[in-house]
């Protein structure tokens, strides 16, 4: 049995930790109302964007000379993935559950001997994929000085990717992240943004609407934004995604500490009784004998 | 009848004016500055830099834009942008420095012919704005 002096030692140790957890647990909690509210502003945007192009893409005329980044190159030789974690550890499987999908789509791909680019967002994905996909990265962004998601980091990214994909780098560019559904449920994310898949998305409008310049020029100039829009959103739901996941591990955290004190805390009575006992046992016995 | 639709402006970051009183706005399309009445045909458009004129009996309000798109459907005016200010809260520090952003994208050598149009662009509204 661990000696009184240690079992003190521990419960100090531990209880400092729980003071820790809880502090970040709070910290989650404020910036986490703060990503959400973002998030939830930013959805009117990439929503009238989406509503917008899908518009332009059913009154386009001319389907076979569609912009690439709508109709996509012909073929899916090359699949680039950006794929978007948080810079911070400590945020429960925040991370590694974008990181399961992600893997689980590049087995896919290699297996049906597709060539895989990857683009990661963000240290903490680069660090766990580097190990097995070291070779396949071709870029590492990371925003740890950025406080805040913001559209200009989005942008940087999305020219990035447009970028590459005019130099012929890629054919297929899929975004991973996580979706924020509520503090204790984030989804994992896969979402292909080239070329634009419009499938399963009931047309909203057959109304026709006048265009001006012509719709192959506003489409042109509209898709590269909304690359950008698209990552944004992405960027949005992931930091909100991030802060709730952070909050519910550091919740646990706390709760696991918590208990861990009351044991120790047991432990360590019975054992300073039993000292107590020992010793006057030993002073009685030592009276009789008198 | 109230000659009166709704406008709304959004940017990525969140949804930057909603105004349900609007007689006429003013929007400067690619083509051309553009009047929008109620009852417009649905009209999809993009913007480039320059003042967007929003007049409702509130008041009327200008603001400074460098990019968008403008839809017009249904009565609804939606305006997307991702940069956007309202010029009664741009001071002259303020439109100083976007000046001077603009004027060396403008003297930028290696930027294609259409980034340069726009850049020129802003540096034009942005000086009459003085």
């Amino acid at each position: 049995m661990a000696s009184l002096d240690d079992l003190k030692k521990r419960i100090a140790s531990v209880k400092s930790t729980q003071k820790i957890t809880k502090a970040m647990k709070m910290v989650a909690a404020a910036k986490l109302r703060r990503a959400q509210e973002s998030a939830e502003k930013g959805r009117p945007y990439s929503e009238k964007m989406n509503n917008v192009i899908l518009n332009l893409s059913n009154g386009i005329s001319d389907k076979e000379n569609a912009p690439k980044l709508l109709s996509g190159t012909g073929q899916e030789k090359t699949h680039l993935c950006v794929v978007m974690t948080s810079d911070r550890g400590l945020c429960g499987g925040f991370n590694s559950n974008i990181i399961k999908k992600a893997k689980s789509y590049f087995a896919k791909i290699l297996d049906e001997d597709k060539e895989l680019k990857i683009i990661t967002v963000g240290s903490k994905g680069n660090d766990q994929l580097k190990r097995v996909y070291g070779d396949k990265i071709i870029e590492n962004i990371s925003f740890k000085e950025s406080k805040n998601a913001n559209y200009f980091d989005a942008d940087k990214v999305g020219k990035m990717v447009i970028e590459k994909f005019e130099a012929g780098e890629f054919d297929v560019c899929t975004i991973f992240y996580n979706q924020f559904k509520n503090v204790i449920t984030q989804i994992p994310q896969a979402q292909q943004i080239i070329p634009l898949n419009n499938e399963g998305e009931e047309n909203s409008s057959e109304e026709s609407y006048e265009f001006e310049p012509d719709e192959d020029e506003i489409l042109s100039n509209l898709l590269p934004k909304n690359i950008s829009t698209q990552i944004f959103k992405a960027m949005l739901e992931n930091s909100a995604s991030e802060q709730g996941s952070r909050m519910s591990a550091m919740d646990n955290a706390t709760r696991n500490a918590g208990e861990m004190v009351d044991k120790l805390t047991i432990e360590y009575n019975r054992s300073r009784q039993a000292a107590i006992t020992k010793e006057l046992i030993e002073i009685i016995s030592g009276a009789e004998s008198l | 009848m109230s000659e009166e639709f709704k406008v709304e402006i959004v940017n990525p970051e969140k949804s930057f004016l909603v105004k349900d009183d609007v007689s006429e706005v003013v929007v400067p399309a690619f083509e051309g500055e553009m009047g929008i009445l109620k009852d417009h045909i649905s009209i999809i458009s993009f913007l480039k830099p320059g003042i967007i004129k929003i007049l409702s009996k509130s008041g009327d309000e200008n603001y400074y834009i460098e990019d968008g798109i403008v839809e017009f459907k249904n009565n609804n005016l939606s305006i997307l942008t991702s940069t956007i200010f309202n010029l009664a809260d741009m001071d002259k520090s303020k439109q100083q420095d976007l000046l001077k952003q603009a004027e060396e994208e403008a003297n930028k050598t290696d930027i294609n012919d259409q980034s340069k149009y726009l850049a020129d662009q802003k540096v034009e509204v942005l000086k009459t704005l003085n």
